[in-house]
This record gives structure tokens, C-alpha cells and sequence, in this order.
């Protein structure tokens, strides 16, 4: 529209960087053998060796899903290295010996490891590549009897809630991706809140990606017991490299009894270039199940980065008067494609879910909501209700919704409201009369736009996330 | 404060505008009148530097600067205020974010300091009473789900925060009822000063009957073919355009 705009365009990913270390990679490839291998640098229980092995059975067996409304090359899955860990001394025992070279990295990445820094009393596990390098404030949380460690150390150290928790609500078997995930995962979160405790600090995992032609494959799992409450926060960034490169990411939450889950995620991977060279594929199973009765899952994402992004964060409410929320913005600029949205399945009497999906497309980007509500026949006196709201800027990009709605019992009722607006010259025009430039007055529009997503987060990452927003989109009107 | 020279603007290729000559004073009230698609919007657009037409010919110099070689925004620091015919919705954006952030930048422009929250609403609500609106309205999305007048009014809230040198009124009456527009009309009247200048579109006698303009000039397919004092008004309230259109056709 105005010079102003273009020269905002080349805003550059200010995540790229690379860290320069060591690491412990295997070479690309994947067969037993590499599933074994990994097994075995973890120094793992024989049945989890075996719950891998027959992942990948199953996934070589498997189709890679065809259906979502993603264009990409098909992935070469013997290209990619399985395993990278930056080398370091075996076992740390406290944040002093991680190497400073990591801790550096996370310093300019905004996220303090040294916790005497952290004032806003957020607990971080930081993964590098595959590998978890540090978690802080261990031992503040294990006053309470809250376990939040790496999946690694969780295995070793609490092999009896691993054992009872993977897998129990995405099964190895869910999908190509979580067969893939299931037998090459190599580290993650793992957090157990004990029954009737309330976390007293956000915890939070942040993932970086760092060593090129490597696949990220963590898992995440959360128990929270019975009147148990967390808010879980996750953030991710990689470096601009022109080859794409793979995440596939499980995370599993189980609420019992009267607990509450709060999972947020500010997913910021490199999206490649604007002609769409390089950037991340996200292909990402998230699921919660509400075991318990009147307990509460609760998703709410702000998606700007990867090139492509593949992602339904979903919630089993299984337990009788449980509740399942989905908030999500997704922004698309450039070549960017996502294919994300939820699932709500209600199984439990008087279950209630919401949905709210705000979807952003700019430049040639490709927005599609897919979502899917079913209330079984037990599920009487069930509700659901769905809001999904797209936003095009510009007359290049696209936006899709695709609700899939079952209802199997009268008693329920499902409430679906959709839009699909564009932000004008006319808007923009008008911030401009009242003294507002461009870039505030895009930003304004969008985070208005945004709005109720937003105020779910929490409030440091709201922030964070409002700014984020506004610099995908710089330059993409006009 | 504004003198329009020669000024010629198009819109894809077609020329709307085609020679606008006019010259404002401080303290001075101008209204235009003119034929459906005359080019009296284009005429405020393009003097509030809407992107979409273009100048082709002619300056515009405001307070001694090039009004023309100006971003928009840029305009609205240095003081033109437009209220808009049809003014633009901002879902989730609330009325007085949207207002603060225009007022706090263009006091940044003047090097003048930021009002915090507290002192912008107190403004706000000094304001509301001018236009005596109600203040559910301060929290409500710019101008979303606002009925024609309630859009209208919330334009002169606007002006009366931003209190602007040069305001241009496209056609705000259109859409008040009887008693909005006597409201509107002595809020506008109330910021008018000897400092300021307004400029008022609209296509009724009954307007200018509160707001009482110094020069009335008549735009009629992009040249304002007519100027006078406020008894042009009702001329043309009396006897429509035709009677200048006839003295074009003998004066050519
Ligand atoms: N963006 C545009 N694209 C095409 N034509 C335009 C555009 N903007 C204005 N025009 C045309 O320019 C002419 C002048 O329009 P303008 O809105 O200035 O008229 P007006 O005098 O304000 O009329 P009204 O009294 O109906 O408000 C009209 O013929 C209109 O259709
Ligand atoms: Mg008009």
C-alpha cells in the first residue's frame, strides 16, 4: 500500500541465529536399529525399548495423512537424523554446569536459566534440540511434591507414572505422526502435580531447535491429580536454515477429579523465507483427557511460525461435568500453510466445550480450521459451543473452516458461528486519520481482532504474544 | 490556514476532481454543497490523503506546509480532522484505546506529554457530555454495531478529543435525528475558536441553520461552479441545482 509497509516486510526472523556446540548427532536414517540405539543412549527399561519397537512397526505399516489442506514435497523420513544431543557431562546436578554456551543461547533467546535472574517466577525446562539441558526451580516445586524434570530423567527416576501415563491418551497407534513421535522421541517434560496441590508457578518448556537436518521429536506429559491445578506454558523458535525441517511433537495432559489443566503454547519456529524456502514442518499430536469428574482441560495457542503446521489440540472429556476449552490464533504470512483446530469429545454427562479460533492470513499464506464436535449417545446434556472467526489481509491468501459436528443424544446442543473479514485500506485509512501509523494501526486491528484468545493467556505471555503477532504480519497489507 | 489550488484527483484512472480552488481562514465556517457524485467526498479524502486517488494536479498548502507531500497520519498531527461519511468499524478494538492511541501520538508529534489512562478518560468523559453521549459507549468496539447517527456522533467525539485546526464534516447530519442533530451541532459549534477552521459537506439548508457557515460553494462534476454567502444555501434549498446549471450553460 505504502512504502512504510514494504520496508516493514523485510523484518528479519530475529529467532535465526545458530549456537555453535558440540553435539552427539546419529547419522540419518531410521530403522530399529536407530530406535534401539536411541533406547539405549537414554539407558531405557526394556518394555519402553519395546513400546518403540512396536510404534515403529506400526508406523512403517502406516500412511502419511493426505487428507489436510497442506501443500509440501513429500519428506524424505531417511534423510533426517534421529538423535542430537549438544555433548555435555552426562548428569547435571545443578544449572552451574550447563554449558554457558547453552545457557547463552537461551539468554538471547529471552528466557533466563539462572534462577536468581527469573523475578516473574516461571519454572523452565529448556530443550535443545532433542535433549533437556536444564530445569529450573526443582527444587522450590519438590517442596510440594511437584515432579517437573526432563522425560529422560522421569523415565529413570519415576519409571512407574511413565509407564501407567504414556501413551494413555494418544496411543502409539493415533496416528502416523504419533507412531513416528512414539518410537524416536527423545526427551520432553514430564510434570506430575500431586492430588490437591496448586502449582504455585507457571511452568514452562521451551523448545529450540539448533542442529540442521534433525527431527525434533518430543513428548510432553502432564498429570494433574485429583483437585490438582497447573498452567503449563510452551514456546519454540529454531534457526533460519534454507532446508525444511521436522517436529513431531506429542504431548499427552491427564486431569483427574476437580483438576484443571492449563496448557498454553506461543509456537514461533522459523517459517522459511518468503518465497517459502526452509521453515519448519509442525506436525504436532496434542491431546488432554478429562479422566475425572468436573475437571477442566483447557488449550489456548498463538501460532505464527513453521511452514507448515499440522496440529488439532483436543480434549476426551470423559469425567461427568467436565469442561474442554480451545482457544487459537494462527497467523499465516508469506507461504505459510496451517491445517489446525480441535477435537471435542464428549463421553461424560453435562460436559461442555468451547471453541474459539481466530485464523489470520496474509501474503500467499493458507488458513484452514478443522475442527470436530461429537457428543455421544451418554452424553446427555452436553454442550458445545464453536466461534471461528478468519481475517484476510490481502487478496493473495486463503482461508478455510471445516466443522465436523455429531451429536448422538437430544439432550445436547451445539452452537457453531463463523466470519470471515477483511482488514481494509478503509480501516487502515482510518487509524491513519486519527494520528495512528500503519504498523500500530495493522497491529490495533489485529490484536482487536485477536482479542478474546489473547486473555486467556497468561498475562506475560499475552504480551509477548501481542508483539509476536504484530511482527508476522509487519509488511503483509498492501 | 488551507489554500487549494488547481487541484485535480482521480480514482482509477477516472477524474473526479477537475480544478478545486478554495481558500480557508482561521475562524472561518465553509459548507459544500453539490449533486450526488460531485466529488465532494473525494474532495475531503484526498485533502485527508486517502490512498486511493491520486493528485494529478494543484497544491494544497496547509499552515504554510505542502499538505499534499504528507502521510496521512502525518496530516492528523499537524491538525486536518476528517469525520467521515461513512465511518469504518474496528471489532475488538474499544472506543478509547482507539482514541487514546490517536491523541497520544499526535500529542507525541507536538512534543507535548502522553495522558495516562486516568487523565485520558476524564477527558473522554468531558468530551461525551459535549456530544452528550452515553458512556457505555467509551468501552464499546470502534463504531461495531453503532446505528448510522450513534456513528455520527461518535465522529464529532472524536474531533472534539483530537481538537483539530481544520475539521472537515462529510455530511455528518446525514443519518441524526431532529435532536442528535442539535446536539451535534452545538458541540461542534462549542469547539469552534478563532484559531480553528471548519469545513462542512453536507446537502441541507436545515444543518446550516445551527451550524451558520461564512461562504457556501457549490461543487458540481468536480469544479465548484458557485460561491456566496450563506443565503446560496437557500437558494438552492428553494430551487435545487438546476438553476446553476442553467447559469454554466448561458455563462459558456
Ligand atoms: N474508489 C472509487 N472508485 C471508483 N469511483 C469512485 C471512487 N470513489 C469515488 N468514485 C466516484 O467519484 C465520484 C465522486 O464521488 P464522491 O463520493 O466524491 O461524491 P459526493 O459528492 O461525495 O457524493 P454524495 O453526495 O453522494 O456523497 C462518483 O461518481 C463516485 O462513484
Ligand atoms: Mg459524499
Amino acid at each position: 500500500m505504502s512504502e512504510s509497509i514494504e520496508e516493514l516486510v523485510s523484518q528479519e526472523y530475529k529467532y535465526g541465529f545458530t549456537t555453535d556446540i558440540e553435539t552427539d548427532t546419529i547419522p540419518p536414517g531410521l530403522n530399529e536399529d536407530v530406535v534401539r540405539l536411541i533406547s539405549k543412549k537414554k539407558n531405557e527399561p526394556e518394555w519402553l525399548t519395546d513400546w518403540r519397537l512396536k510404534a515403529f512397526r506400526l508406523w512403517q505399516t502406516m500412511e502419511e495423512p493426505r487428507w489436510p489442506n497442506l501443500k509440501y514435497a513429500k519428506i524424505d523420513y531417511q534423510s533426517v537424523s534421529y538423535y542430537s544431543a549438544p555433548k555435555q557431562a552426562k548428569k547435571l546436578n545443578s544449572l552451574d554446569e550447563v554449558d554457558p554456551i547453552l545457557l547463552e543461547t537461551y539468554e538471547k533467546l529471552g528466557i533466563s536459566l539462572t534462577e536468581q535472574k527469573r523475578l516473574s517466577g516461571v519454572a523452565v525446562d529448556a530443550v535443545f534440540d532433542s535433549v533437556s539441558v536444564a530445569t529450573t526451580f526443582k527444587e522450590t516445586l519438590k517442596e510440594k511434591g511437584i515432579i517437573f524434570c526432563s522425560f529422560s530423567e522421569a523415565v529413570q527416576e519415576h519409571p512407574d507414572l511413565i509407564k501407567k501415563y504414556l501413551g494413555s491418551v494418544v496411543p502409539y497407534s493415533d496416528n502416523y505422526y504419533a507412531a513416528l513421535n512414539s518410537a524416536v522421541f527423545s526427551d520432553g517434560s514430564f510434570c506430575y502435580i500431586p492430588k490437591g496441590v496448586r502449582c504455585p508457578m507457571e511452568l514452562s518448556t521451551y523448545f529450540r531447535i539448533n542442529a540442521s537436518n534433525t527431527g525434533q521429536f518430543e513428548r510432553t506429559l502432564i498429570v494433574a491429580e485429583e483437585g490438582a491445578y497447573v498452567s503449563y506454558l510452551e514456546g519454540c523458535t529454531a534457526p533460519m536454515r534454507d532446508e525444511h525441517q521436522l517436529h513431531a511433537a506429542v504431548v499427552e495432559l491427564v486431569a483427574m477429579d476437580n483438576a484443571e489443566v492449563k496448557y498454553s503454547t506461543v509456537q514461533n519456529w522459523y517459517a522459511g523465507d518468503k518465497d517459502g524456502k526452509g521453515g519448519i514442518y509442525n506436525f504436532v499430536t496434542k491431546r488432554g483427557k478429562c479422566a475425572g469428574v468436573n475437571s477442566k482441560i483447557s488449550w489456548t495457542q498463538v501460532e505464527t511460525g513453521s511452514a507448515i503446521t499440522w496440529k488439532y489440540p483436543s480434549v476426551i472429556l470423559q469425567g461427568d461435568n467436565s469442561i474442554g476449552e480451545f482457544y487459537s490464533v494462527a497467523v499465516v504470512n508469506n507461504r505459510q500453510d496451517a491445517d489446525t483446530g480441535t477435537k471435542m469429545l464428549h463421553i461424560g454427562k453435562n460436559t461442555r466445550s468451547t471453541i474459539v479460533s481466530k485464523g489470520i492470513s496474509a501474503g500467499r499464506g493458507n488458513n484452514t480450521y478443522r475442527g470436530l464436535v461429537s457428543i455421544g449417545k451418554n452424553a446427555t446434556g452436553s454442550r458445545n459451543y464453536t466461534q471461528c472467526d478468519s481475517m484476510l489481509i490481502g487478496n493473495k491468501c486463503s482461508a478455510n473452516t471445516f466443522p465436523y459436528i455429531e451429536v448422538k443424544n437430544s439432550s445436547s446442543s451445539v452452537e457453531h458461528e463463523a466470519s470471515t473479514s477483511k482488514i481494509g485500506e478503509d480501516q487502515i485509512f482510518y487509524c491513519k486519520q486519527r494520528g495512528i501509523n500503519t504498523e500500530n494501526a495493522i497491529s490495533m486491528i489485529i490484536n482487536g481482532f485477536a482479542k478474546e484468545v489473547f486473555k486467556n493467556l497468561p498475562m506475560e505471555f499475552a504480551v509477548e504474544a501481542q508483539k509476536l503477532l504484530g511482527i508476522s504480519l509487519e509488511g503483509s497489507v498492501g | 490556514m488551507i489554500e487549494i489550488k488547481n487541484l485535480h484527483a482521480s480514482v482509477n484512472g477516472k477524474e473526479i476532481l477537475k480544478g478545486i480552488n478554495l481558500k480557508v481562514n482561521a475562524g472561518e465556517v465553509h459548507a459544500i454543497m453539490g449533486p450526488n457524485g460531485s466529488g465532494k467526498s473525494t474532495l475531503a479524502q484526498v485533502l485527508s490523503g486517502h490512498p486511493a486517488y491520486q493528485v494529478t494536479q494543484g497544491e494544497v498548502i496547509f499552515e504554510g506546509q505542502d499538505l499534499l507531500d504528507m502521510e496521512p497520519e502525518v496530516r492528523a498531527h499537524a491538525g486536518v480532522f476528517l469525520a467521515f461519511q461513512y465511518p469504518v468499524e474496528i471489532p475488538g478494538v474499544s472506543n478509547s484505546y482507539f482514541l487514546k492511541a490517536g491523541l497520544n501520538e499526535i500529542r507525541k508529534s507536538r512534543g507535548q506529554e502522553e495522558l495516562d489512562s486516568f487523565q485520558f478518560l476524564k477527558l473522554l468523559k468531558e468530551k461525551m457530555k459535549v456530544v452528550e453521549m452515553d458512556p457505555s459507549f467509551i468501552n464499546r468496539p470502534v463504531n461495531e454495531g453503532f446505528s448510522g447517527g450513534e456513528k455520527k456522533r461518535n465522529e464529532i467525539l472524536q474531533m472534539a478529543v483530537l481538537e483539530p485546526k481544520l475539521a472537515i464534516l462529510d455530511e455528518t447530519d446525514s443519518g441524526l435525528d431532529i435532536d442528535a442533530l442539535k446536539i451535534v451541532s452545538a458541540g461542534v459549534n462549542k469547539l469552534k475558536s478563532p484559531a480553528n477552521a471548519t469545513i462542512v459537506v453536507t446537502h441541507y439548508q436545515r444543518l446550516l441553520n445551527y451550524i451558520v457557515p461564512d461562504f457556501v460553494h457549490v461543487l458540481v462534476h468536480g469544479r465548484i461552479v458557485k460561491s456566496g454567502g450563506k443565503e446560496l444555501a437557500l437558494e438552492l434549498e428553494a430551487n435545487g441545482y438546476d438553476f446553476i446549471r442553467e447559469e454554466m450553460l448561458q455563462s459558456a
